[in-house]
């Protein structure tokens, strides 16, 4: 890992500010980045620490009803607070990585990478959550642009995500065991509005909104209802792992398990 | 160069770090804890894993410059005052949790954080928890076993799948 001037700031105005130089990059919980660093993919010359933003950590309710977590709240903080407020984000969140990843990875560092295979995109997106940054708030289907690519500009920093709480939500995730990442996850939220279905690990654009499956499970929420349905291999991803047919199959199979383990 | 400051098993601690510092590094080679494994630098083995504030960590992902402030917990503070080893310790010896030891501290640390959240973890429970802890010798049944002896649960039933 090539040397850099590490620089912690107390406020978002004094990181956005810091962020503002010459090379910095902002530092979640380093659990994506500092892997990154080492393999000098990434060199910035300052790290800008998020961990000691007060303002930034934390869960609460808003007067909408929203559930608000500040962007460098780790995975296992919202496990924790999350586990009566929104079980299914709760799950989701207590899904990713290990016990250690989970204690030092934050949600923001989790939507600003936006892995193709990470699980938060999928509870944002399926959720329409409302990702907030240091300049403007942003709804989650204008947020995911393709594989690591947001609508985040150069310097923006994600402060807060709002979750607006669905009546049941289920992740099911089916782990690619090396990586613990999904190697195909779904989050299904039902919500008075109509339900949502957010896919990961399964394109090459990264996560994704199953439509057929939403207006089916709007009509009905029942597995059964997506059992005739199917989603075409074209654009997922292949690898070792699984063939674009394997994980197109695995959409429609976690989405099943998704709806009736959120009954 | 940052000067850091950080409580380590109990003794107030300080040193200068370079930016790039990783706590493992810091803890190893600085403070001469050489008891905290590096078994792959990548996040994905937690031989490495410590406990800061309390809670487990992956000390090669962590910088020791995050750590300034901090409360740190290493394989070295485990033993009882007098020495002797710990209930976990002396369980990972008495069921045979380890062979070349290689991923004992870290799985140590990780039993601790484990316990301390979930005093009477089941057998699932433990393995889900471990998910973070690689093991190339024992088969994992064994550190199973002394992980659930050491909450003070029953063991024999522990199939060997
Ligand atoms: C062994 C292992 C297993 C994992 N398994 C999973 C898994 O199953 N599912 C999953 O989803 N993830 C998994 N992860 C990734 C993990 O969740 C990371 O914590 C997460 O992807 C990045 O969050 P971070 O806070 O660590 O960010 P960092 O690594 O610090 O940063 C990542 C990127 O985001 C930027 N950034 C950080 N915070 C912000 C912010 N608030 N605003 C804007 N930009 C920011 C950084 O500049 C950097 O570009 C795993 C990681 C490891 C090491
Ligand atoms: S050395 Fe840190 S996880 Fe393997
Ligand atoms: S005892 Fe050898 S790696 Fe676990």
């Amino acid at each position: 890992m090539h040397n850099f001037e590490f620089v912690k700031p107390g406020t978002i105005s004094d990181a956005v500010a810091a962020l503002g130089g010459e090379e910095a990059q902002a530092l979640g919980g380093g659990q994506t980045l500092l892997p990154t660093m080492k393999q000098r993919l990434a060199a910035p010359t300052t790290l800008v620490s998020l961990s000691g933003v007060g303002e930034m950590v934390g869960v609460c309710t808003n007067d909408a009803g929203e559930i608000c977590i500040g962007g460098a709240t780790t995975h296992a903080q919202v496990q924790a607070e999350t586990a009566s407020s929104y079980p299914g984000l709760s799950g989701l969140a207590g899904q990713i990585g290990d016990p250690a990843v989970r204690n030092r990875g934050t949600i923001g560092g989790s939507l600003a990478n936006n892995d193709p295979a990470a699980c938060y995109p999928s509870a944002a997106l399926g959720s329409g959550a409302t990702i907030v940054t240091n300049t403007r708030e942003i709804a989650a289907d204008d947020y995911f642009q393709g594989m690591f690519t947001t609508a985040l500009d150069e310097g923006e920093i994600v402060t807060e995500v709002r979750f607006p709480v669905p009546m049941a939500a289920n992740y099911q995730k089916f782990v690619q065991p090396a990586s613990r990442f999904a190697l195909t996850g779904v989050f299904v939220a039902k919500y008075a509005s109509g339900v949502r279905v957010a896919v990961t690990g399964a394109s090459e654009n990264g996560v994704f909104r199953w439509s057929e499956a939403e207006a089916a499970l709007s009509s009905s929420f029942t597995a059964d209802a997506v059992k005739d349905l199917s989603v075409p291999a074209d654009g997922m991803i292949g690898d070792l792992h699984g063939t674009p047919d394997y994980r197109a199959h695995l959409v429609k199979v976690m989405t099943g398990r998704a709806v009736t383990a959120a009954q | 160069m940052t000067s850091v400051t950080m409580t380590v098993n109990g003794k107030s601690v300080s040193g200068d770090v370079e930016g790039r510092t990783l706590l493992v590094q810091f803890l190893r080679d600085d403070l001469k804890l050489t008891g905290t494994h590096v078994g792959c630098d990548t996040s994905q083995c937690g031989a490495c894993q410590v406990h800061v504030d309390g809670k487990a960590v992956k000390a090669c992902t962590m910088l020791a410059a995050e750590a300034d402030g901090a409360d740190v917990k290493t394989i070295e503070g485990m033993a009882n005052a007098d020495g002797s080893l710990s209930v976990i310790q002396q369980a990972f010896q008495d069921h045979h949790g380890l062979q070349c030891g290689f991923c004992t501290p870290g799985m140590v640390m990780t039993a601790a954080a484990l316990l301390k959240e979930n005093p009477k973890p089941t057998e699932a429970e433990v393995r889900h928890y471990l998910e973070g802890n690689i093991c190339r010798c024992t088969g994992y049944h064994n550190i199973v076993k002394a992980i659930l002896a050491a909450s003070g649960q029953e063991v024999t039933q522990i199939a060997a799948e």
